[in-house]
């Protein structure tokens, strides 16, 4: 497949959002949105790990996977090298920045378990993208990610004093409100077409 | 067939390859120098450094009271460290009230020594010690508390105040694997400096309490630290007023030996709160007690109302029971020791009752 790499990082971003267009990371995304500073260490996170993890895994998956022709076993593999690279991770950014470690906090482990990245390296598999594609891939839907949580993280935020009925508080507001800023996206699709 | 061991091959090397660079990076990064920590001004100890500061202090035998043993989840370890800026960990801001923020107060099992720190920590942490007992005695006191005794061994001495706790190790077994550490309330009188006795309730499932019901033999090692506490009669010649429900007797038995030895008459009166007479114990020391302390009373009471129709004492919750019983809070002071729901509806009393809330003191099961 012959697709610009930056084509395929707006692509990602605004007609592709992994979020808002595929419904992938939902629960972080929606538990994680009440505070603006935690949901953009939440992205921040997000984005560094997918753009990591999603080349590390065409390179496990083409060269020893494909090879030996067990394919199927992408999904335990692809999560054990989330898992790793995470801890990884915590492990370097603890000791080289304190700050970013703070500000990431508990976050950066549970990010192994937030399916957007997984479902990234497994949409990467499916588009047959090249390995340059995949990093752009990668950092494209970890931007898209940040994109969604930041805007509804602000929405919530200036929702926040407004009295809502009591049925739709709480985790059903921002199911509405991610709902509609989906559809908001959708006017994005005439840019860029990819699948 | 291929396909099969190609797979378990696969995986297996994959997951050893990353399980390897994680131990080789953790070897090269979380290398951390050593440091120094000064603990008030006074004292200078040098740690290995990457430790949480809970375990290094540990190491140089200066003991922090955890009752959770470094989980984060009694909120206890807490130390004032002056030259830290590091932001307040999601595990510690539950645990620290505004004004301890303020202070610099942090909870040393989360924070990981990295840098040379300056700390304070109340001054009679000095003398808590670990010690070296064995079991010399186990007496269920009803069906679900034990009184364990442990004979201090070697030549040191327990240097506690009446009402004081300890921390009890217990060793890896069925139930948990790494040692944990809990607190109980030491029952005896602080005048034996060698043998202490302990009253733990069984707590189904409970690491510590499932170990001494049902693995704790006589004879058996011990390690213990302590005495930590707040927890003590207060030198004033107020009128006392004790709480206690279940093994919550455990320091107010303490503070009333101690009270006997030292000749001390002052007007108490003690409530002790049980469902049934099934829950009641050391019913006969309370009345050699009395005897000899002729300001003190013991008045028990059950809650269960359709329990022993021959009980002839108190019946009903042991708020009930000491609303009827203190008509004013003028010069009272009053020491509970009980679940946290007992100890909150208490308090709600007695301060309805005029004892203003610094005169309670109180120790809450965590």
């Amino acid at each position: 497949m012959n697709i610009s790499p930056i084509a395929i990082l707006f692509a990602s971003v605004f007609t592709g959002n992994i979020l808002l267009s595929y419904y992938l990371g939902m629960c972080s995304f929606l538990s994680i949105s009440s505070q603006m500073k935690s949901a953009v260490g939440l992205g921040i996170a997000v984005t560094f790990v997918m753009t990591i993890t999603t080349p590390l895994s065409w390179l496990v998956y083409y060269l020893i996977l494909v090879p030996l022709n067990i394919t199927y076993l992408r999904f335990i593999v692809f999560i054990m090298v989330i898992a790793g690279i995470v801890q990884i991770l915590e492990m370097i950014i603890e000791r080289f920045s304190q700050t970013l470690y703070y500000s990431l906090g508990i976050f950066l482990p549970l990010i192994t378990v937030n399916c957007a990245i997984l479902g990234v390296n497994l949409f990467m598999i499916i588009r047959q993208y090249s390995f340059i594609n995949s990093i752009f891939y990668g950092l494209g839907s970890g931007l898209g990610w940040l994109l969604a949580i930041i805007l509804l993280a602000a929405i919530k935020q200036k929702i926040s004093k407004n009295i809502l009925p009591k049925g739709v508080e709480g985790a059903a507001i921002s199911l509405i409100i991610s709902g509609i800023m989906a559809i908001a996206f959708m006017g994005f699709s005439g840019i860029i077409k990819i699948n | 067939m291929i396909i099969f061991f190609s797979s378990v091959l696969a995986v297996t090397s994959i997951s050893s390859v990353l399980v390897i660079l994680i131990l080789i990076i953790d070897l090269i990064i979380n290398n951390y120098p050593d440091f120094e920590i000064n603990i008030n001004d006074k004292k200078k100890i040098t740690v290995e450094g990457g430790k949480p500061l809970l375990v290094a202090l540990k190491e140089k035998k200066i003991f922090i009271p955890s009752a959770c043993g470094g989980r984060g989840s009694c909120g206890y370890c807490k130390v004032k460290i002056k030259n830290l800026d590091t932001p307040f960990l999601p595990t510690e801001i539950p645990y620290l009230s505004e004004e301890e923020k303020k202070n610099n107060v942090r909870l040393s099992c989360q924070i990981k020594v990295k840098s040379n720190l300056d700390i304070e920590i109340p001054e009679s942490l000095f003398s808590v010690q670990q010690f070296d007992t064995k079991v010399v005695n186990l007496v269920d006191l009803t069906y679900d508390i034990k009184q364990v005794t442990l004979e201090i061994e070697g030549d040191q001495k327990i240097e506690f105040k009446a009402g004081q706790y300890i921390q009890f190790e217990v060793p890896p077994y069925k139930l948990s694997s790494e040692s944990v550490y809990r607190a109980y309330s030491i029952a005896s009188n602080p005048k034996d400096n060698k043998k202490i006795e302990l009253e733990i309730r069984l707590v189904p499932n409970g690491i510590c309490t499932t170990y001494v019901h049902q693995y704790l033999k006589v004879g058996d090692k011990v390690k213990i630290n302590g005495p930590y506490g707040e927890f003590y009669l207060r030198p004033t010649d107020a009128e006392i007023i004790f709480i206690a429900g279940g093994s919550g007797m455990a320091p107010i038995k303490s503070i009333l030996l101690d009270m006997r030895e030292k000749g001390i008459n002052r007007k108490a009166t003690y409530f002790f709160g049980a469902k049934t007479t099934k829950d009641l114990f050391l019913i006969d020391l309370m009345d050699e007690l009395m005897k000899d302390m002729p300001n003190f009373k013991f008045i028990p009471a059950l809650s269960d109302s359709n329990s022993d129709p021959s009980w002839k004492g108190e019946r009903g919750l042991i708020t009930e029971v000491v609303d009827k019983y203190v008509l004013n809070g003028e010069n009272k002071e009053a020491y509970l020791c009980g679940s946290p729901g007992m100890i909150n509806a208490c308090i709600s009393v007695l301060t309805k009752k005029g004892i203003p809330i610094e005169k309670i003191y109180y120790d809450k099961f965590a």
